[in-house]
Formats: structure tokens, sequence, C-alpha cells
């Protein structure tokens, strides 16, 4: 007496179907949710970018102390974990909107950049800055995930310290001006400090060495000030 | 992940859930299609008939008095039960311990030369008296009841044998805590699998066969050293229907070391797999019903699921394991220890992923209701964390070696 439940088996196919679709829907949802958290933080940050510089250019030069902020710089840090997360687990359907996200994180980037350079030129307490440039294409940069992990040590160890990183091979018209600008070849990873491009993997001990002022910056903010801030 | 890889997984996942959900369904249904199959009344049953169970025995010494004290201690009545020890040539005190039983006139004692459990069975039977009859093993103990809920089940003229909710003899470290879980999922799985007449395993602790199974089919026969499943497999071949009492509770002690628990496994697992491949014809055969369309191939495929999942595990593993190696030979091992700070950004919420929560959900129910129905109450506790945690990294093991001797033609022992 032998006997399938045909119908039953019937049923619990399309249930299993349900629930499969159901967690391809939620799944959906939750990354359109990332991405809109990036949009909003993104949003955060420019409006945080157009307002130093709008200081910047009412205050001139006495506006040093206001304008630098190392939150903005965490805000940026933050974000960009966030994207390359993103960059690396989002499904299919989301590398669209991740990499229109990338384009304006790297413009954010840029903005931030120069405006930490005008400090630099016009304030006495010099912002510390890298530009890093790395690519994930396969096999391109096999040392860039070591140089990442040292200028994560190194954000850690000096909260000062402003890394900005570019995706190589993003193309964005922006990016590839300050490509030729500092005339970086895609000899991977590059770093540009002071000024100076180096290419090649380089420890936490050499970037402190080619940076000697970063001694001066542990545990205080970018700009800092021995004036309280003024309103 | 590479596009074959997510492909097979997304296969793979989508066959264990549709079991799973079988399961829960076939659970929920409520259908079944056996009549008094537990959670009934005690009351006195119609008639009493005379059961024999056979005792098979090897230098067991230390839990046989336990195992037939239980025997002696059930509720049925006495000069209905026929108890045969039979000493498979024992080479410590077995023997004497079974002789001091031989004061109760329902206890019978046979000696012969060691031939294997299935031999010593077979020996039992032929004295057996009964009109049914079952095994226990001396490492197991049955509870007062039992018994009688499994002869209410025949009651049921379409029933041929009966197999009891087995749990574990008082679980004390670790690794038997776990087990309990392990038992009590078992439980739930072999009462949702009765109630749709495909249970593939007739266990060794106190299934009970009505006679007339032997007479037709003969006695059990060397195979794999899992004698207990190819009877099984038998009896279903001959389309003899086997049921469940989810509520006739028999304890039987298990393995306190990974090693015992390992050596086991591998000996049921590798015996599972000789057997199905002996009895291939049955697997997707519409004939068998249930346990053609549905136990059988979901056995066979789960083993395979689990080992591709390990793998899948063990790569990703390797992977972190790697980046984190090649960033500490970057930046040197962190003097600071950081805790992650949660967010949800950071959770895994691919499709698989959310599959893989849910079939995490079901399995957390699975073992609330094993609990329910082995102990009355769903009440977590420590138990099913060991099992959560620790087992999904040993099962592994034993389920490769098992598929790796059966690809190899490598032979199992039992102790």
């Amino acid at each position: 007496m032998h006997t399938a439940d045909w119908k039953k088996y019937l049923y619990v196919l399309l249930i299993t179907v349900a629930i499969f679709l159901t967690a391809f829907f939620v799944s959906n949802t939750l990354s359109n949710k990332k991405i809109e958290d990036i949009q909003t933080a993104q949003n955060r940050v420019s409006i945080d970018i157009l307002s130093s510089e709008t200081q910047f250019d009412l205050l001139s030069e006495s506006s040093c102390e206001t304008v630098g902020d190392t939150s903005l710089s965490k805000d940026l840090d933050s974000l960009g974990a966030k994207l390359s997360y993103a960059e690396v687990n989002l499904n299919d359907t989301n590398t669209e909107d991740v990499l229109w996200l990338k384009k304006n994180y790297t413009l954010l980037e840029i903005k931030d950049y120069i405006l930490m350079r005008r400090l630099s030129s016009s304030c006495e307490e010099k912002p510390v800055f890298i530009l890093y440039f790395y690519s994930n294409a396969k096999g391109a940069c096999p040392d860039c995930q070591k140089e990442g992990a040292v200028l994560t040590e190194l954000r850690k160890k000096y909260p000062g310290l402003r890394v900005y990183s570019f995706d190589y091979d993003l193309d964005l018209a922006a990016l590839k001006t300050l490509v030729s600008l500092y005339d970086i070849q895609p000899n991977l990873p590059a770093l540009v400090i002071h000024k100076q491009v180096g290419y090649g993997f380089k420890t936490i001990e050499e970037v402190e060495t080619m940076m000697p002022e970063l001694a001066t910056l542990t545990g205080t903010t970018t700009v800092a000030t021995s004036t309280p801030e003024k309103k | 992940m590479s596009e074959f890889l997510i492909i097979v997984t997304n296969i793979l996942l989508f066959i264990t859930l549709y079991a799973q959900v079988l399961l829960l369904f076939t659970f929920f249904e409520k259908k079944n299609v056996f009549a008094n199959t537990g959670g009934g009344d005690d009351a006195p049953l119609q008639r009493y008939p005379i059961v024999t169970i056979v005792v098979p025995v090897w230098n067991e010494e230390k839990t046989l008095g336990g195992t037939i004290e239980s025997l002696l201690a059930l509720d049925y009545p006495k000069d209905k039960l026929d108890i045969i020890i039979v000493d498979d040539g024992s080479t410590d005190h077995t023997r004497e311990v079974a002789n001091t039983f031989k004061s109760h006139p329902e206890v019978r004692v046979y000696s012969k030369t060691n031939g294997g459990k299935h031999t010593a069975v077979n020996l039992g039977i032929s004295k057996a008296k009964g009109e049914f009859l079952g095994c226990l093993d001396a490492d197991s103990f049955v509870d007062k009841d039992a018994l009688t809920r499994i002869v209410r089940c025949f009651e049921d003229p379409k029933v041929m044998a009966v197999t009891p909710a087995i749990k574990v003899h008082t679980p004390e470290n670790m690794l038997q805590k776990m087990q309990s879980v392990e038992y009590d999922m078992g439980i739930f799985l072999r009462k949702v699998y009765g109630s749709m007449n495909a249970i593939h395993v007739a266990p060794g602790p106190f299934s009970i066969f009505r006679k007339e199974v032997f007479d037709k089919l003969g006695g059990y026969i060397k195979a794999h050293n899992t004698e207990d499943m190819e009877f099984a497999m038998r009896m279903h071949k001959n389309h003899f229907p086997i049921a469940n009492v989810y509520d006739s509770y028999v304890y039987t002690v298990t393995p306190k070391t990974v090693k015992g628990l390992y050596k086991q496994r591998l000996r049921w697992v590798y015996g599972f797999l000789e057997n199905a491949s002996d009895y291939r014809s049955m697997i997707f055969n519409r004939k068998y019903g249930n346990l053609g369309m549905f136990t059988l191939p979901a056995a066979v495929i789960s083993i395979f699921a689990a080992l591709f999942f390990t793998g899948l595990a063990i790569s990703r593993l390797l992977t972190s394991v790697w980046r984190k190696m090649v960033e500490i030979q970057a930046v040197g091992i962190p003097l600071h220890f950081e805790w992650p700070h949660f967010d949800w950004f950071f959770v895994n919420t691919s499709e698989t992923a959310v599959v893989v929560y849910a079939l995490s959900l079901s399995t957390i129910f699975v073992i609330l209701v094993g609990k329910k129905l082995s102990e009355g109450n769903m009440r977590p506790n420590m138990n099913m964390v060991y099992f959560f945690f620790f087992y999904g990294i040993i099962a592994p093991a034993w389920l490769f070696k098992a598929v790796y001797n059966v690809a190899l033609n490598k032979k199992t022992t039992w102790r």
C-alpha cells in the first residue's frame, strides 16, 4: 500500500517557489534600501563640502579653524567602506546604481581634496592627505589589498590623516583629469604624497618616513587650532 | 562565486527548502495512513498478544542488566512477554549477568559462538513464541508504556512493523547533549515519515514486527553492518507498511567521544549508501510511493548537499583567512582589538542568504517541535546551541568519509 501524495508534492512546490520569490523580493528591497542609504549619506557629505567651500569663500583666510572638520572625512571613510561592500556584494540588478554612486563618491572626494589643497596653501596648519590610486580589475594590482590595509591602519593611527582613494579604471572625466594632472601610470598601487607620485607597495613605516608631519597629527583633528572656535 | 557554483547552490537550496516545506506541510496536515500512531489515551488494549523481545548481546555486561530490568518493568502482562537474551559469544561476564535473570519465567537465555548481531537476532527469532516480535539492543532501555502504545498501533491490520521514538539515555557531556537534540529531531522526522508510510530504517532499539513478516521475508541478512536498514528496505520492497508511534519512548546510550560518534555515524551513512545502492531500483520509483519518490532520494541528496555546502563554507573561510593574512603581512598583527560595531548595512541580504535565513528558522522550528514531542515542552535550552554550532562542523567528516569509502569500496566496522 505505497502511495505518493502527488497533490501535496505540487502544493509544496508552489509554496517553495513562493518562498524563493519572496526571498528574491526581500533581498531586492533591502539592496535598494542600502543604495538609498549610501545616497543619503552622499547627499549629506555633498552639502557639508558645499558648506565648507562657501564658508571658505566668504571668510577667506580667517576661516582656517572653522573649515577643518574631521567628521567630514570620517563620513567619507564610512561611505567608502559601504561602497566597496556594495560593489562586491549587491546583486547584478544594482550594478548600475552602485557605479553611479561610486562616480558621485569620487567627485565628492575630488572636491574635498580641492578644498583641502586650498586650505593647505592659505592656512598655517596644513591638512595632511594622501591620494591613493587602485584597481579592482583582475590581476591589475596584486598589492592593492595590502596597500589598502596599510592606509586603513594609518587612518586608525592618525585620525587627522585624509586618504582619498580612487579606482583607476573608473570612467569619469574629472578623475581622468586628476590622473593626467599627476601623470599617473597604470602601475598600481600609486600614492601621491606631497604632489610626488610613488608606485608599488609602501609599508606603514615607509609612508611615515615620507610624511614626517604625521607625527604631529596623533590624536588631533586635521586642522588643529590653539584658539577656541570663533562664532 | 562562479556562475556554475551559483547555479548549483541555488538548485540545492531549492531542493533543501522543498524537503523542509514538505516535512512541515505533512506535519501540519495531520493526515495519517495509519490509525493509533500515538498521542492517544493509555486505556487498556482490547487484547494483549504475546510479544517476543530478542536482546542480542556481545560484551555488554555493564548495560545488559538495566536493559532487561526495563523490559521486566514494562506495563504489560508478564505471561504475554517473551524475553530472549542471545549471547553472541561474549568474552566478558555478559553470560553471568544474563543468567541472573533466568529466575524470571518470561526470560530465556541462549548462547552461541560469535557470528555478528544479525545471527544472534535470527537465533532469537527462531525461538520466538510471540505473535509480534522485536529486538532491543543491550545498550537501550524502554519506557514502561512503550510496548502497550506500540501494540495498540497493531490494531490497525495494515501495520506490519512499528518503530518507536528514540531518545538519548541520560545525556551527560556536550556531545551527548548535542545528540539528544538530533534524536528529538529524529522523533519529528520519523513521525512525519511514519504518517506517509515512508520510514526507511526500522532501528535496532525496539522496532516491533508482526511474526509473519519474518515468516514471509526471512530473517536478517548481512548488510553492510546496517542490517536494520536493509530489513526495512526489504519490507518496503514487498509493500509491508512500517508505522511509527511517536510517544513510545526508548532510551539509548550514545557515544561519549567524538571518535566513537564518528565511527558509529560512518557505519550508518556508509550502510545507508550501500543499502540504497542495493535497492536503487526503488529510488524515484512511483511503485514505492512517498518512500521511492521522496524519502530515499531526499536522504541521498542531503548527503551530497551537505558536502557541497561544507566545501563552499570551507573555501569561503579559507579566502577570508587568506585576506586576513595578507593584511597582517602588510601591517602586522593589530595590537588594539576592536569589536566591529553592528551596522545592518553589512548584513548579507543576497537572495541566497535570505533563503538560508528562512531555512535556519524552519530548522529551529523543527528542533523545538522535536523537543515538544520528546519532552512535552518547546523551551529552548543549551543543547540546541551545541547542536547548532557543532553538529555542522563535525558531521561533514563522517559524511565525507562514508562517500569516500563507498567510492573506493572500503568496508566499515562495528566498533
